[in-house]
């Protein structure tokens, strides 16, 4: 089976000498400023609780990444890693004598611990193959261990889960993790500490034959590596993290239940991932950033979250393979070239009709829904801000009208923005 | 005695269903080396689609209608979604038929809703069968395993006895070579795709009237489909049909038997802790098969690739 990601030239990593274990020290620097001032522009606790799921979903799609873009596996239960690891937290705050002699910053060593031996056991034997039966074997261990919460209620508490109180811990420098904020710089510092210890270990000999495994296995197997300890490197690695990010998740939440360990959890972290770009390191950061804030506000606003981001998944396999971070890095030889100014005017030709059509479009799906679903007689709905009549023609008008227009002018000026992108990627006085 | 002849009706229904399923997905995954995550959902739509049908024009029409709308949306998926994907590899192929079970599942909720549907079997077939010690076998039932043994022996036919078949069966194992010879073989494999898909939509036609209708039924049935023709080993038909009786059988029995592992223990010579509730074995004192039935495919499918990674009846590594 030949895999999966083909390496992309443009990626900055390529450039670097293997096992360089040197830190690109702008971005790292502003990555860790902007999270310590975060909470000072933010200050209410919900803004704190965002960040704060923000940060452990981060931890974890990179983690997941570490299998899915440098080491070419799919894995359909990873969610397991991450939630043992919590689980082993939690019991862990529940052994008071024990815990008392610890200082809270501590416990994700122990939740990266448990993570990783799980990994290890479970690598053993699904690390032989990437690819299809990899995919399987994760799906199958998942579901075992997601259906087995209910059976082993001594360690993860059945159906109404466990739950832990942070608080009991060895003050660290006084702190005692009561308030929201403190929480919040423990689990940043976290996840500056293994963002960067992942960033390495992309860059160590390990790392760098991982992304040689995913390429080309048999290649990689001529050259004396064994392909199956490479893969097993990563995953017990992956591992770590993700056991790192449920410990997080235990101190952040206080309570772990069925619902950490099962197939849409590690199902969402696929997507968070894929959506991020999964060919390059920082896109998995940005797909938490994202996928956090856009499930924060639609799910507020619209029942139909799911069906969106289900839509945008689908979509974006099939457009944008590179996923967000493959957007961004597409305009890198633009910019290379000085060029990147003259695609300003066409993008927003184009893309301002683009953004009617899909607001048009999701006000039709969220009318028709409305029409079948709601309530006999209440025929009043609010949509961006205004309320009116479902049932009346007017806002179907206005709807179908919009959508159109937009799609039409989007269809209209499309060429033109190729024909801007291909002048902007092709050098000056080039044949082209 | 005649309990065990109840049960393997049951578990020979289930197994039978499952079978329909993991056919399609298997003869799809040695065509394209994919797995189709969102066959189960296209089980569900057979489901949806033939209780839509059956409102207007009865229960059979669907039986008839629903799998070839199925098959021909199936077809419409390979064509313009997993054939564009497939340059990407196999992972972002994988990938795509994930989102798209996620986005069926959205989709029938945002049609249908969330609640399940009153979808029932025609009142033509709603009587009792035959009935073995007071255990009554609804002739539903019996029509649910003729109509998939019926289907198994006309794949089987047409897959081995006929001149499609024999193209089917070369473009599987040789695609460039049965195109050299003048075959369109995307064609073929839209084909396979479609008529895959359009077997999981039999099953669910069938199905919904004794599972249910609801927007769930793919999610409890798909991660055991695949867990079907692993065990099976992928690609083999045989494989799947044993595997898939197999699993049907296991998690019937289990949950017919009230077996106790404190029985089993206490055989083994281990004497039970008291007490019990303190005990920090007390999962394993109370546990029970009818509790685990659900779990032992998994079980079982850990142990295969474990120790015979290539499944039952697969050749060596898939």
């Amino acid at each position: 089976m030949t895999e999966d990601f083909a390496t992309d030239p443009t990626k900055p990593a390529q450039r670097l000498r293997a096992g360089s274990l040197t830190i690109p020290l702008i971005p790292w620097l502003i990555a860790g400023a902007l999270v310590i001032v975060m909470p000072l522009f933010f200050q209410a606790n919900s803004a704190i609780t965002i960040m704060n799921q923000m940060a452990i979903t981060i931890i974890f799609a990179l983690a997941y990444n570490m299998l899915l873009g440098q080491g070419g596996m799919l894995s359909f239960g990873h969610a397991v890693y991450m939630g043992v690891g919590g689980f082993a937290t939690v019991h862990i705050m529940n052994m008071s004598d024990f815990f008392a002699m610890l200082p809270l910053p501590v416990m994700p060593i122990f939740g990266g611990l448990v993570g990783m031996v799980l990994a290890m056991i479970v690598g053993s034997f699904s690390t032989r193959s990437a690819g299809t039966v990899f995919a399987m074997i994760s799906l199958g261990v998942g579901e075992l261990i997601a259906a087995c919460s209910v059976i082993i209620v001594v360690f993860f508490g059945g159906e109404e889960g466990i739950s832990g109180d942070r608080t009991y811990g060895l003050p660290f420098f006084g702190i005692e993790f009561l308030q929201q904020i403190e929480v919040y710089y423990l689990i940043a510092f976290w996840l500056m500490v293994s963002a960067a210890l992942m960033y390495l270990f992309s860059r160590t000999p390990v790392g760098r034959m991982a992304n040689a495994v995913r390429d080309n296995p048999e290649r990689a197997e001529f050259l004396g590596y064994s392909a199956r300890w490479v893969r097993f490197y990563s995953f017990v690695a992956s591992g770590f993290f993700a056991g790192i990010a449920g410990a997080l998740f235990a101190i952040n939440y206080e309570i772990l239940t069925e619902e950490n360990l099962n197939l849409t959890t590690s199902g969402l972290i696929l997507l968070v991932t894929f959506l991020g770009g999964a060919g390059f390191f920082f896109g998995p950061v940005l797909g938490a950033i994202v996928f956090t804030l856009v499930q924060t506000v639609l799910s507020l606003e619209t029942e139909l979250w799911g069906f969106y981001a289900g839509i945008l998944f689908v979509a974006t396999v099939m457009y944008f393979p590179g996923g967000l971070a493959g957007l961004i890095m597409m305009h890198v030889p633009a910019l290379r070239l000085g060029k990147a100014g003259r695609l300003i005017v066409p993008y927003l030709k184009t893309l301002i009709p683009g953004l009617f059509t899909v607001l048009g479009a999701s006000a039709l799906i969220e009318m028709i829904f409305h029409y079948r679903h709601a309530a006999v007689g209440d025929d009043e709905m609010t949509l961006f801000w205004t309320s009116f009549d479902s049932h009346s023609a007017l806002p179907w008008i206005v709807a179908i009208a919009v959508t159109v227009v937009g799609f039409w002018l989007t269809k209209k000026t499309a060429p033109d923005m190729a024909a801007a992108w291909h002048d902007a990627n092709s050098p000056d006085g080039g044949a082209a | 005695m005649d309990l065990i002849l109840v049960n393997l009706i049951d578990g020979l229904v289930t197994g039978l269903l499952l079978f329909m399923l993991s056919a399609g997905l298997t003869l799809i995954f040695s065509m394209m080396g994919v797995l189709n995550f969102a066959h189960a959902s296209f089980y569900m739509l057979g489901a949806y689609f033939a209780y839509q049908i059956s409102i207007y024009l009865g229960f059979w029409m669907g039986l008839l209608i629903a799998p070839l709308v199925v098959g021909v949306l199936g077809a419409g998926v390979e064509r313009y979604g997993l054939r564009r994907v497939h340059q990407y590899g196999h992972v972002p192929e994988l990938i795509f038929t994930f989102g798209l079970a996620l986005l069926i599942e959205e989709l029938v909720q945002f049609i249908w809703g969330k609640n399940a549907m009153p979808y029932e079997a025609p009142e033509s077939l709603q009587f009792t069968a035959f009935s073995i010690a007071g255990n009554s076998i609804p002739a539903f039932k019996v029509f649910m395993i003729f109509t998939s043994v019926l289907i198994f022996i006309g794949l089987l036919y047409v897959l081995t006895r006929t001149r499609v078949g024999m193209i089917i069966q070369a473009a599987l194992s040789y695609p460039r070579t049965v195109e050299a010879l003048g075959h369109n073989v995307p064609l073929i494999f839209m084909g396979v795709f479609g008529v895959g898909t359009a077997l999981a939509g039999v099953a669910g036609v069938i199905a919904g009237p004794v599972l249910s209708t609801f927007p769930g039924m793919a999610f409890v049935l798909g991660s055991i489909v695949f867990v079907t023709i692993v065990i099976g080993g992928l690609g083999s038909l045989w494989g799947a049909l044993v595997a898939s009786l197999l699993i049907g059988w296991i998690t019937t029995f289990a949950k017919a038997y009230n077996l106790r592992m404190e029985d089993l223990l206490t055989t083994l010579g281990f004497t039970k802790p008291e007490p019990i509730w303190d005990s920090a074995w007390r999962d394993l004192w109370t546990l029970t098969s009818p509790q685990i039935a659900d779990i032992l495919p998994y079980i079982l499918m850990v142990l295969i690739l474990i120790f015979r990674p290539y499944g039952l009846f697969g050749k060596r590594d898939a």
